[in-house]
């Protein structure tokens, strides 16, 4: 089945079974290998993007029904890598092993768009879904608070 | 405790490698030599490739400094500690240094990464590689600026000399250097004191993290090639001894891109009775997984249950002729049978899932004779071999392509899912890429094994320590996996150190013996793996729990009454260099963190402090760490809320400081995620958990607060991937007996357990 859709702000088209996770389209026939597959069940957010917007579990997330749709990778979520989440997230030296922070920092963008100034439970309410292995809890919440004060102060980038 | 040489040198081994430096292609190369090696010309030994192992570095004619990292980076920064060691020597500019992840090759030496040693091990080693560097550097510029090399300095990537100055990038353009360090000449080279060091003990970011940041950084899962397959493992019933009767696959041929379902011949037999599904896609090997049906004649630990392995090693512990003896000192049964009181428990820990983020997969193919395995690993000199024999190839056949690792936790110690990979690409004659499902992984990982252990205490009539002996038993990884890496205790019987290591304690306890058992009917059923501190992680769980009953026997403050014997003398003393000032430097963190702690102070109610400490996992390699837990119990439910966590560690000289303290925040959260939310069984042979629907790790709003302090020191630097996991999980235990007044002697400690205790007081 043909199905197109917009690709961090390019047009892109898949032809594979309607059936196909997004995230298999996106690592395997768009080639973007920044969005991870983990437990494949929507419950760690490794494989987190954004549809129209909205922080997405792409693992079981069916390719037909992103026709249409605008997605945003961690690859396009910036288009020098240097969104302020990104920055923070290299102030705040938040990754370990690094495999859960692409999903992290998609998810993170989400949670500041809808709560610009999160309190410690808005974060743990919607980071709670994002698994690290390597534990750098701590540092995630460190890493969003520093990107809510500089998207404050530079009006948001999103 | 022994020492493993074979994994490298200690810092205290005496190594008679000599270092040579020569110009070969685009720079300037600086290098160990192998041993018996003459040095008549360095540059043609450089040419010719003969150097040697683990460390080697280049300067290009621009001023780039690459250093070569035989290590595997699996969130530790690891590059990063070792390079700033040998920049530091070198007077390197940090802006121009660069990491080079190498691809496994002999003339690395042996390669793996674990046990928290690759700081440890190559402090030394690494600082000399700099210093020569420096020297040679320092030489060539004063003759290319015509000064005396005595009025010359090195700083910054540049040799100055009053108000000259020549660059890195300039010497090894417009020089010649070509010099030999003997091993004696290393051994005096001027090392720096610890004051004048400008990058050990510094500030910095970490090199490997801005990819890790955009996405950019290669796992791996991301590894592709032209033309190769996907596969997806069927996972026979049991780890051993399951056969294939017969397969059905007529429902999968409906999936699109299916290919077929290849049954594995495996003459290494580590993966006995597997199949692996075929397909042009992942996805399509997923869904078609789903509809094989395969036939299998089960092997013969296809019903055994977590229960019946703990059983089993209580009868192994009862039974006093079973294990190996590690420490056994003469008059421990006499101080038992004079003894005016004993304590004695049983302690218990399930098995715990490495359940990396990544999970195991491998990229397979042969290309001109080469076999090339594109996946992230811990252990190369571990798995090539067993390659080798599962694919009928001589070992120097085999490349192990290196990747970002998605978590190792020592899962990735244990190179297994490569096999079925290299299997696959060579009965298809095709690249193949091979994907565990999070499901996959689970059940074929080499998992913590449950573990069984029983401690006693001997106490005199004045409520003196007069003898202790501790008992343990578990799957042994090591004796599975690498048995030749198996030391011998003195009456020449190998045992397992990983499975008994943090119970050869500095506690000055009189007679003391240690036993280690291996568990077979464990290691029949799964496959011990190495994980995070391995045998420390539960040891130390039964340790640090009875010491804390030990002194509520005798009516003493945990603290006050671990200090008590914390005595330096005797075995206890330290020695140089590894362990300079022995128990003294225990006692030392012990005090800081009850300072830390506000030990001793009012606390609400069913909220309650405890502590635990530990010296790491080797008494070669000792990492001085304490801990105090601050939890409250809800008594309606049993559930703990783990507050607060206070942490100090004495690992000598601290390379990396915040690289440092991201790992104890992390072992400390795995020890907390261990002990209250983790934790699996073996049902029918099997983990019973294998996806975040029922096994929950710790997330974000579990975390508690947590204070890390380091003791500043510039002894030896020691190892810091895995010690604070030891400490965490029994001082929450002592924390809840402080909060509400019951032990609980088994981890995962849940709710239903905490609530049951509560109410047998009643």
């Amino acid at each position: 089945m043909i199905i197109e859709f917009e690709l961090n702000g390019d047009q892109a088209t898949v032809d594979i079974p309607s059936d196909t996770p997004l995230l298999w389209a996106i690592r395997d026939h768009l080639g973007l290998t920044g969005t991870k597959f983990s437990c494949g069940i929507g419950m760690c957010g490794a494989c987190t993007v954004h549809v129209n917007g909205r922080a997405t579990r792409a693992c079981i997330t069916p390719v037909s029904t992103v026709k249409g749709s605008s997605i945003t990778t961690i690859e396009g979520l910036d288009p020098t890598g240097d969104h302020p989440l990104q920055r923070a997230w290299i102030e705040a030296q938040a990754p370990q092993c690094g495999y859960c922070q692409p999903g992290q920092i998609m998810q993170a963008a989400n949670l500041l768009s809808d709560f610009p100034e999160p309190s410690d439970e808005q974060i743990n309410a919607v980071m709670g879904g994002n698994l690290c292995r390597c534990m750098a809890y701590i540092r995630i919440r460190e890493a969003i608070k520093l990107a809510a004060i500089e998207m404050k102060e530079g009006g948001g980038d999103e | 405790m022994n020492k493993f040489s074979k994994f490298g040198d200690s810092p205290g081994a005496v190594t008679r490698r000599s270092f040579i430096i020569g110009s070969a292609g685009a720079g300037l190369t600086l290098a160990f030599a192998r041993p018996g090696i003459s040095f008549a010309s360095p540059s043609e030994l450089i040419s010719a490739g003969a150097y040697e192992p683990t460390i080697w570095y280049q300067i290009q004619r621009d001023g780039r400094i690459v250093i070569n990292i035989a290590e595997a980076e699996m969130g530790q920064h690891v590059g990063t500690a070792l390079a700033r060691i040998v920049a530091d020597e070198l007077e390197a500019d940090w802006s121009q240094v660069e990491l080079h992840h190498v691809d496994s090759d002999p003339k690395w030496g042996y390669m793996v990464t674990g046990g928290s040693w690759s700081v440890w091990q190559n402090f030394t080693p690494m600082s000399q590689a700099g210093a020569a560097g420096r020297i040679a550097l320092i030489a060539e510029g004063a003759r290319l600026m015509d000064v005396a090399e005595s009025s010359c300095e090195a700083r910054s990537s540049k040799v100055m000399s009053g108000s000259r100055s020549i660059s890195y990038a300039d010497i090894v353009s417009r020089g010649n250097i070509s010099r030999t360090f003997t091993a004696d000449e290393l051994k005096q080279l001027p090392l720096k004191a610890p004051a004048e060091r400008r990058l050990v003990g510094r500030e910095t970011t970490a090199l490997d993290i801005p990819d890790k940041v955009s996405g950019q950084s290669l796992y791996g899962i991301d590894a592709k090639v032209p033309g190769m397959l996907y596969a997806r493992p069927l996972i026979p019933p049991t780890r051993y001894g399951s056969k294939i009767n017969g397969i059905d696959d007529s429902a999968a041929r409906q999936i699109p891109g299916y290919v077929r379902t290849l049954i594995l011949e495996d003459p290494s037999e580590t993966v006995p009775g597997w199949a692996v599904v075929i397909a042009r896609t992942f996805h399509a090997a997923n869904s078609a997984a789903e509809l094989v049906k395969v036939d299998w004649r089960a092997g013969k630990t296809a019903t055994v249950s977590e229960q019946q392995i703990l059983e089993y090693g209580k009868k192994l512990i009862v039974d006093r002729k079973e294990g190996v003896l590690v420490v056994d000192e003469a008059g421990v049964d006499d101080a038992f049978a004079n003894a005016s009181a004993v304590l004695e428990q049983d302690y218990v820990t399930h098995s715990v899932l490495h359940f990396p983020m990544e999970p195991v997969n491998a990229l397979a193919l042969e290309k001109d004779g080469i076999w090339e395995i594109h996946t992230g690993n811990q252990w190369q000199s571990l798995i090539i071999p067993v390659l080798s024999k599962a694919l009928g190839v001589d070992e120097n056949k085999i490349v192990m392509r290196t990747y970002m690792l998605g978590g190792g936790f020592g899962r990735r110690l244990n190179g297994d899912y490569a096999v079925p990979a290299a299997l696959a690409a060579k009965s298809l004659g095709q690249p193949v890429k091979l994907v565990f499902s999070r499901e996959d992984d689970a059940r074929f990982d080499s998992i913590r094994s449950p573990s069984i252990q029983n401690v006693r205490m001997a106490f005199d009539s004045d409520g003196r320590v007069t003898g202790m002996e501790h008992h343990a038993t578990a799957g042994w990884p090591t004796q599975v996996m690498a048995p030749f890496f198996m030391p011998k205790n003195k009456e020449g019987e190998s045992y397992d150190p990983f499975a008994i290591q943090g119970a050869d304690h500095w506690y000055s306890v009189g007679a003391h013996r240690l036993r280690a058992i291996s568990n077979d009917l464990a290691n029949d059923t799964f496959r011990p793996g190495w994980l995070r501190s391995v045998g420390s992680g539960w040891v130390n769980f039964a340790l640090e729990s009875f010491m804390d009953e030990a002194a509520y026997q005798l009516d003493q403050d945990p603290i006050e009454f671990r200090l008590g014997l914390l005595k330096t003398e005797g075995k206890n003393a330290g020695a140089s260099p590894n362990s300079v000032g022995g128990a003294a430097r225990q006692a030392n963190v012990l005090r800081r963190v009850r300072e830390l702690s506000g030990w001793g102070e009012p606390l609400p109610e069913n909220t309650g402090v405890g502590v635990a400490t530990s010296y790491g996992q080797e008494r070669d390699m000792p990492t001085w760490t304490s801990c105090v837990a601050r939890v409250d119990v809800d008594r309606d439910t049993g559930r703990v809320r783990l507050h607060h966590l206070y942490i100090v560690t004495d690992a000598g000289t601290i390379v990396h400081p915040d690289g440092a303290k991201a790992q104890v925040e992390g072992a400390s959260l795995w020890g907390a995620s261990m002990a209250l939310h983790e934790g699996t069984e073996i049902v029918n042979g099997q983990v019973r958990d294998t996806n975040l629907n029922t096994y929950t790790p710790m997330r974000m709003f579990d975390v508690p607060t947590i204070d890390v302090v380091f003791i500043d020191s510039t002894e030896i630097s020691m190892g810091l991937g895995e010690p604070a996991t030891t400490v965490v999980g029994p001082a929450i235990a002592n924390a809840i007996f402080d909060a509400v007044g019951v032990r609980l002697r088994t981890i995962p400690i849940r709710a239903e357990a905490v609530l049951a205790a509560l109410n047998a007081l009643t």
